[in-house]
């Protein structure tokens, strides 16, 4: 094992799938001369040159057509986006072209790309820059989405979305890139897309956490099991599909269930993980299924309401709590 | 002006009366002796009518719902008068429970309290469900419980994981042989009837506030047997043996005041009257009948009164003078073969005779073992009236009066 920062674990995997498959190439803002705005590329260009490594006019949309295009024809380009808030500029080329055009073509062609780039919010960044788009894009067949917490889940999903043939959002975090963690040195270490992961053993209650909240979680878990609680924590790792098995197996053993989701209450990963688990473990649960969200408000800029507004630990031990009838 | 109509008192030991059926609905005009509704009491249906005619503003009662003494049922004024303020005295005691609402906090989810259109929740915690978790009710039904045996402790009791299994069944409720297993069947919820009500109330306080002893005595019903035939001969009303005895009880009466009384608390009423009261057993329960003045009636007058009342009682159309003012009470059970039992004392009597079978029993009779014919009656009494001896000295008189009838005639 090896002890890698996300950024490091994402550009392995990179690394490893250009050096796999010349059809790959990756192009963003900045990801070339400047090793990338978080330093995801760092060193590629110098492996790869400009023709593999490509910096991008602040042009979202325009990037993004460029991409899709390439996949059509045969190439697997990796599109970075310096945040997925800055991705709703180029959604008509995701949204309508890249999850639609195999279907719409009666298959005759696929479209092999990857958009990457960070998701949800970073700190006070206000409203615009602090928006978690997994849930959106979830919504709309012919889209992968893929939220790793850890930089083994990245290095391993990020190189199979890579080897996807169809497109694939694979979320990251700006909070997260300097996160270190234990990385397979496996030769050609691959996770597949649609599995979830048991991340903490335990027999009272589940929690579903991705990505940052993965780490809330965490955090709530080892605060809970001060107090006799043990916390089952099930990082579905890719938003969709779903890894609804696994989830329904830990509610059926522990009876409860938590969801922890870093996007507003309507229509996300916690409503939808909560409708399956009504369905398939009914008669298993002791309590409603509860989640955390944030509200239904946009991020505050202030930071005492920003702190408000984020899930944290203690929202999750209340509503543990709430499940487990110890309030 | 808009007048309330409350609950009268229909009968001396009335608290409520359910209403049984409105012969009138909000809106309709009703003048003076209208009988606007119908009202089950703990002895009969009764008719309430209005003294003041109007209109039938506000009807605050649903059928079937009981309502205390002096409880407004309605409100009756003149056509599209304001009665807000007559209302608003009357306050929600009157409102059916069902109505109120009541938030669920722990239910909501911490963060979106504000944002999320949040489900009301109609609270009826009297709608007989039985909130449980699903993992909790199919806990129960693996391990043959029934949720309604088992209490929840989760949010307004509800029945989660830990009730079941920290479940204790009651001794009662446990199979006697482990080894098999009986699939249970669901029991039934029967609301109490208003005349129940009224028994479970008055004979658990008289059994429980009454000092109880029974005595027993063996009766020779030869001649009584003889005496009837004979009664019966000429008779155009069948005379039964419950005529004998009530008349018989009816001497006996006279001549021990002390099993006539009532207890009144500082001073013992010895009764001018002797009302005996006879136990009529109806479908929904039980209901005594009066026969007034039961000393001074012969047995064709005591007969026809009984078979009248009796009658009316299991048609529910006694009247409450009908039922009012016993001093003494006898209940038969003779003629389902019972040879014997103790019966609970009717308030405010001091005695009550529980009346047996007449059984054919081998019987000494000079030495030699002959055929006779017996009947045990057991009187209990309250001791605070009555003591041992004095219950045995009315035993005795009533056995010489049942055993040679003529003496009634003295």
């Amino acid at each position: 094992m090896a002890e890698l920062q996300f950024r490091e674990a994402l550009n392995e995997a990179i690394d490893e799938e250009m050096g796999r498959d010349e059809r790959v190439f990756i192009m963003g803002e900045e990801v070339a001369e400047y090793d990338g705005a978080y330093k995801v590329t760092e060193g590629l260009l110098d492996k790869y040159g400009f023709k593999r490594v490509i910096d991008t006019p602040i042009s979202e949309l325009g990037f993004a057509g460029i991409g899709v295009g390439a996949a059509m024809n045969g190439l697997r380009p990796i599109v970075e986006f310096m945040t997925f808030n800055f991705a709703v500029l180029a959604a008509d080329q995701i949204i309508n072209h890249a999850s639609k055009a195999r279907y719409m073509l009666g298959g005759q062609l696929s479209v092999p790309i990857v958009f990457r780039g960070p998701n949800a919010s970073a700190g006070q960044l206000g409203a615009t820059h602090s928006v978690a788009y997994d849930s959106m894009y979830a919504h709309f067949p012919g889209l992968s989405v893929i939220y790793p917490s850890e930089p083994e889940d990245a290095k391993g999903l990020l190189k199979s979305a890579i080897r996807s043939d169809d497109p694939v959002i694979f979320m990251e975090s700006e909070q997260m890139y300097g996160m270190k963690g234990e990385v397979s040195e496996e030769e050609d270490f691959i996770i597949p897309i649609g599995k979830a992961k048991i991340k903490r053993e335990g027999e009272d209650v589940t929690i579903i956490a991705s990505g940052k909240m993965y780490h809330i979680a965490k955090q709530a878990a080892s605060q809970l099991a001060k107090d006799g609680v043990e916390a089952e924590i099930i990082d579905p790792r890719t938003i969709k599909p779903l890894d609804i098995e696994t989830i329904v197996t830990s509610v059926k053993k522990t009876n409860r269930c938590v969801i922890v989701d870093e996007a507003h209450p309507f229509g996300g990963l916690a409503s939808e993980s909560g409708f399956l688990i009504q369905r398939e473990a009914f008669d298993y649960l002791d309590a409603p299924v509860q989640r955390v969200t944030l509200p239904d408000v946009n991020a505050p800029f202030s930071k005492p309401l920003f702190d408000q507004w984020l899930p944290d630990a203690k929202q999750v031990i209340e509503a543990v709590n709430t499940v487990t009838y110890r309030n | 002006m808009a007048e309330k109509i409350e609950m009268p008192k229909l009968s001396d030991t009335m608290e409520e009366g359910v209403i049984a059926k409105w012969n009138v609905k909000e809106g309709d005009k009703v003048e003076s002796g209208d009988v606007i509704a119908e009202v089950e009491t703990d002895k009969a249906t009764m008719e309430v009518e209005v003294f003041d005619g109007g209109t039938v503003l506000k009807i605050l009662v649903e059928e079937g719902d009981a309502v205390p003494l002096g409880g407004v049922m309605a409100v009756i004024g003149d056509e599209g008068e304001d009665i807000s303020d007559l209302l608003e005295g009357i306050g929600g005691e009157s409102e059916p429970a069902e109505e109120k609402k009541e938030e669920k906090p722990e239910e909501k989810e911490k963060a979106e309290e504000a944002e999320e259109p949040s489900v009301d929740t109609e609270e009826t915690p009297e709608d007989g469900r039985i909130k449980a978790s699903p993992l909790a009710r199919k806990m129960a039904e693996d391990k043959g419980i029934e949720l309604k045996n088992v209490k929840g402790s989760g949010p307004e009791g509800r029945i989660i994981k830990r009730d079941i299994e920290g479940y204790k069944p009651d001794e009662a409720e446990k199979p006697a042989a482990a080894a098999v297993t009986f699939e249970s069947e669901e029991a039934e919820e029967i609301k109490v009837s208003q005349m129940r009500k009224v028994i479970a109330k008055r004979l658990s306080e008289s059994k429980f506030t009454n000092p109880h002893f029974y005595e027993t005595v063996d009766i020779d019903m030869e001649h009584a047997i003889a005496a009837r035939g004979k009664l019966n001969e000429v008779s155009e009303i069948k005379i039964s043996f419950n005529d004998i005895v009530v008349k018989a009880c009816a001497v006996a009466l006279r001549r021990h005041p002390f099993v006539n009384s009532s207890w009144m608390d500082d001073t013992i009423r010895k009764h001018g009257d002797v009302n005996i009261a006879v136990a009529v057993a109806i479908d929904e329960g039980l209901m005594t009948p009066v026969i007034k003045h039961a000393d001074k009636k012969n047995l064709r007058q005591i007969s026809t009164e009984t078979r009248e009342l009796a009658g009316l009682a299991r048609d529910r159309k006694l009247q409450p003078e009908q039922m009012e003012g016993s001093t003494f009470t006898i209940s038969n059970l003779g003629m389902f073969g019972i040879e014997e039992f103790t019966a609970i004392i009717n308030p405010p009597n001091a005695c009550i005779l529980a009346v047996g079978a007449i059984r054919d029993v081998p019987v000494v009779k000079n030495g030699e073992v002959v055929p006779g014919k017996r009947m045990k009656v057991t009187l209990s009494s309250d001791h605070r009236i009555v003591d041992g001896a004095k219950a045995a000295e009315f035993l005795n008189t009533l056995r010489q009066l049942l055993e040679n009838p003529l003496a009634m005639m003295l």
